[in-house]
């Protein structure tokens, strides 16, 4: 009896192994990608590997990843196919993916300071993305405001109410942005950065593309987006602008294939569709407009497209540790939220302080005034919790949810709030004090 | 409130029938089965203990303790109110008028009126800012001419004014349905008495319409209390349900606090709703003759003519301002930082036009089916709780209403946990389009309720005692009587079920398993996610509203010609 079973569940295998060289049927993959982005990638996929239909489920990414959790028990899903590379740590960490080794070739190891593939073999990068600073032509003329270059440019006073970020707890790409900041700049410096720039935040949305349709629409004038939202925008017509900061990094938009996928050959030939050289080249569509992984490409891309393997300033990036980022990832969103999101007004309100105090300062010095004004500033950067402490395991525990004990979210979260919003309101008195010394 | 009238009090009937109870039970096992149990499956958390999953009540401790939550609670309260003051302001004088006057194009008032409430996701926002917001077309000229902006869309304020502009409707619609099953004769009777003008209004029209207002506004409070889109899409984050959805949906999503949220609406809700109960309970809003068309409506004088005139196209031109601007948007090349956009094109159309006959069938399949579940349940229930005394029958009524509190994200991810992979008999899963017409009919449940509520509140419980006197059965006096004499109520409650139900996304969005099953609104998010994207979903945006609207003429054509052909009969 067992010797038939084993006979004919080999036999079973020869046959599905068989069926691998040709793959059919329906394939289904989830993505957080719009539809300029999949349709065009269905097409070429289709036309490529005749008998496949691509069926697209689109959900943002934190629902694709909620999504195969709760419907893990009777799979239907193939492909997951995203940006955001702690997306797919998350699935692979829970057992989601299957391993593949992809047959491609030409596609080097690593994009800027980036591996491109998950070392583990679960998930492969298919297009990489930069994170940097768009903006509205129209918008800054009419304001007259000055080109920025850097992160610390928008710090500035003079951008005070035009720059729009999304949340990057809801958003995994600005989390990235965050997250290469802070790594570039050290864990203090950066969140000073970060901080001084949040206080000239016109506001902070809730999904990635709320940025750059603000900046489309002429709502507000930058915004801090993932490059391919510039680039599509662009050749849609928007009048708009983008720069890569010194301070940035490259990262792959992934895709990889479900545990338990019920049409196996059909997600292998996607992978190796995407990875190939015609699947490199949908890329160039005026509405994806991401930078493809295999350099060769580039020799047909549109003119003026960056190469990250020949732009010396691309190239030249931060590296960028992953482990350290998904050590912290939660506690980085939250912090973020409440010192900045939730506590936007108050954090404004200081910076605005600041802001009338330095312009009192140049027109008549007072060291008095410039002390209190450092002092201030020192208030809005101070962090309630350190590089170590933030990484640490009795920390990152109270966001797993109900399976560890320990400090419960909400206990830390009303801490650091209050933490925040009390300095801030001895920064924006101390400040108002420094413009009254420098009058 | 004091009644102006010695109306007798309603009696209701001293025990059920057995089809009563089998009908009470039928429908708790429906609200058990499609509301209670999925969100208890996601929502229990909250009552669990860190680390040991232990029953706890710490979590709503940490609510109180959290000024956030304290903060978003009262600016959600504040702004619910004030949005139902701003609806009322809007809805009251067209409702006015239109019922009271013989006034030319009611019809398409009440049609045009109607539309604020069919706002399709994510590009309505789009239109709304382009046309109000900083550097909005308004703004802009504003700033040109005279040098200043008016902050429309910022903060606490900005949400009032959207929402008051958006859910309005839900007053009107009520309103107007009420206003036109009052008695003439009572009218009749205070004129005979000496009353007239705005006294009559204020003393005896408005008052026996007042079941219809309290159920619009209970609707606008209860739903802005629990809205997330507007909030969300004005960067507004300190109210309660963007909270609570931020949280379910980002990190916190094993965190008990985003369900502690959850549970703190629904109690909200349920609580507001309750009150809205109790204001007109004990009072009887029912007049016995039925079938003389309503109110009389008088003829206008020329000034007053011009004044109402004035005033309707006012109204209608601030809260159809976000169509305009939709419509505007899905022909226009490029729209950025001008008034209007750099030029226009029908290209979004055809970019549309192949896939979209598919969205269409989808959602006027999915609405129409979750509208006709919510009105066949909505009057049952309004039916148990007015006109029994069953235990518990005021149970069924909140439980629905608490549709409305739930969030759509925990109502998706609670039917995935309950239903994915159930089969049905002949092997298909379960979890395909008729899981999506499920939750879509629960979660607009409370409309359908709310107005089949109020209509038959209007409806004096002596016609029916009348019948059975003649030898009626129940289920007979039900179908003869009661059913044509709430149609009104009923066809309201169907096309707010059914408008709101099309352009659903929340719960939709994690329910849907393959693009041929996909609704409008799912359309549109997925075009909405690139900057190529948004005049082709501007232009299916617009699809929507059209779709919306013309089910919305159709069925006022239906109620026209159900209250005409009586008429003929006298």
């Amino acid at each position: 009896m067992h010797r038939l079973l084993m006979l004919s569940l080999c036999a079973a295998l020869v046959s599905s192994a068989a069926f691998a060289q040709a793959p059919t049927g329906k394939v289904t993959v989830v993505t957080s990608f719009a539809k300029d982005v999949t349709d065009p990638v269905k097409k070429a996929f289709e036309t490529a590997t005749p008998g496949v239909t691509l069926e697209v489920q689109n959900r943002n990414t934190n629902a694709g990843v909620k999504y195969l959790e709760e419907t893990k028990s009777s799979n239907q899903v193939d492909l997951f196919w995203a940006s955001a590379p702690d997306a797919f740590e998350v699935l692979k960490g829970k057992g989601l993916l299957q391993k593949y080794a992809p047959k491609a070739s030409g596609i080097p190891e690593k994009i800027g300071q980036f591996p491109i593939n998950d070392p583990a073999g679960f998930y492969f990068g298919f297009a990489a993305s930069g994170y940097g600073i768009m903006w509205n032509e129209r918008y800054v003329k009419a304001n007259k405001l000055p080109d920025p270059k850097e992160w610390q440019d928008l710090a500035k006073p003079v951008y005070y109410d035009h720059v729009s970020i999304a949340a990057p707890s809801r958003s995994g790409t600005t989390h990235l942005t965050v997250e290469a900041v802070l790594q570039g700049e050290g864990w203090a410096k950066g969140w000073g950065t970060i901080k001084a720039m949040a206080g000239n935040f016109r506001n902070i949305t809730e999904r990635s593309f709320g940025v750059p349709e603000a900046v489309n629409s002429g709502q507000v004038g930058y915004g801090i987006v993932i490059d391919f939202f510039a680039f599509s925008a662009q050749a849609s017509g928007f009048p708009v602008k983008f720069i890569y900061p010194t301070v940035t990094t490259i990262v792959p938009a992934n895709v990889g294939i479900v545990a338990n996928a019920p049409n196996k050959a059909a997600a292998e030939a996607f992978v190796e569709f995407l990875l190939s050289p015609a699947g490199q080249q949908v890329l160039f569509e005026p509405g994806i407009r991401r930078l493809p992984v295999n350099p060769d490409v580039y020799a047909k891309a549109p003119a003026d497209y960056p190469n990250p393997f020949k732009d010396p300033r691309l190239n030249s990036m931060i590296k960028f540790d992953v482990a350290k980022s998904e050590a912290r990832n939660d506690v980085v969103d939250v912090l973020f939220d409440q010192l900045i999101s939730f506590q936007l007004d108050s954090l404004k309100a200081a910076t605005k302080a600041i802001h009338e105090a330095e312009a009192a300062i140049a027109k008549k010095d007072n060291a008095q005034a410039r002390a209190l004004v450092a002092q201030a500033r020192e208030l809005i950067a101070a962090m309630p919790v350190d590089e170590a402490a933030a990484s640490a395991r009795e920390t990152a525990s109270a966001f797993t949810g109900g399976k560890q004990k320990g400090a419960r979210q909400a206990e830390l979260e009303q801490q650091w709030a209050v933490f925040a919003k009390e300095r801030y309101a001895q920064a924006q008195a101390k400040a108002e004090e420094a413009a009254k010394l420098a009058k | 409130m004091t009644m102006a009238l010695p109306a007798p009090r309603a009696r209701a009937r001293l025990s059920a029938t057995p089809g009563q109870i089998a009908l009470a039970l039928g429908i708790a096992v429906f609200l058990a089965l499609f509301l209670v149990w999925p969100s208890a499956t996601v929502i229990y958390v909250a009552f669990t203990e860190k680390g040991g999953g232990a029953f706890t009540l710490v979590n709503f401790a940490d609510f109180f303790r959290t000024d956030l939550f304290l903060r978003s609670f009262w600016n959600s309260f504040y702004v619910s109110a004030m949005a139902v003051a701003g609806a009322s302001i809007l809805a009251l004088p067209l409702a006015y008028i239109t019922s009271r006057f013989a006034f030319r194009g009611t019809a398409l008032i009440q049609t045009l009126g109607f539309l604020p409430l069919i706002m399709p996701p994510f590009v309505g926002a789009v239109a709304m800012q382009l046309f109000f917001g900083r550097n909005g077309s308004v703004n802009l000229l504003l700033d040109d001419a005279f040098g200043f902006k008016i902050p429309f869309m910022e903060g606490l304020n900005g949400v009032i004014f959207v929402q008051s502009i958006h859910y309005f409707p839900f007053i009107l619609i009520n309103l107007s349905a009420a206003l036109r099953n009052i008695d003439a004769s009572m009218e009749e009777a205070a004129q005979n008495l000496g009353s007239s003008g705005f006294r009559l209004f204020r003393r005896i029209v408005f008052p026996l319409a007042m079941p219809g207002y309290i159920a619009g506004a209970s609707l606008v409070f209860v739903k802005v209390f629990d809205d997330l889109a507007t909030p969300l899409l004005l960067n507004v984050k300190d109210m309660l349900a963007p909270q609570a959805y931020l949280r379910v949906t980002s990190i916190g999503i094993a965190d008990p606090m985003g369900y502690v949220i959850a549970v703190v609406l629904i109690v909200a809700s349920v609580a507001a709703m309750a009150l809205s109960a109790l204001a007109t309970r004990g009072i009887d809003y029912s007049t016995v003759q039925r079938g003389g068309g309503g109110l009389a409506r008088r003829k206008l004088r020329p000034y007053e003519s011009v004044l109402a005139y004035l005033t309707v196209m006012l109204i209608l031109l601030l809260v159809l301002a976000p169509h305009a601007g939709l419509l505007l948007l899905s022909f226009s090349t490029v729209w950025s930082f001008s008034p209007l956009p750099d030029g226009y094109t029908i290209s979004h159309y055809a970019r549309i036009f192949g896939e979209s006959s598919l969205y269409i069938k989808n959602t006027l399949i999915y609405a129409s089916l979750a509208g006709l579940i919510d009105v066949v349940l909505g009057t049952a229930i309004a039916y148990l709780v007015l006109r029994t005394r069953l235990v518990g029958r005021d149970m069924l009524d909140w439980a629905a209403s608490a549709a409305l509190a739930v969030p759509g994200i925990v109502l998706g991810i609670g039917y995935l946990r309950a239903f994915y992979g159930v089969k049905l008999w002949d092997g298909t899963p379960l979890a395909s389009w008729i899981v999506i017409v499920l939750a879509l009919a629960t979660r607009r449940l409370p409309y359908a309720l709310r107005a089949c509520y109020a209509a038959l509140q209007q409806i004096s419980v002596s016609l029916e005692e009348a019948a059975e006197n003649l030898g009626a059965t129940k289920l007979r006096t039900v179908r003869r009587i009661v059913t044509p004499l709430m149609m009104g109520g009923m066809l309201a409650g169907f096309v707010t079920s059914f408008a709101t139900a099309a352009v659903e996304l929340s719960a939709t969005l994690m329910l849907v398993q393959s693009n041929s099953d996909a609704p409008l609104a799912y359309g549109l998010y997925v075009l909405m996610q690139s900057a190529a994207g948004r005049g082709p979903g501007a232009a299916l945006g617009v699809i929507a509203v059209l779709l919306v609207g013309v089910c919305t003429v159709l069925s006022h054509f239906v109620i026209e010609r159900g209250r005409a052909m009586p008429q003929a009969g006298h």
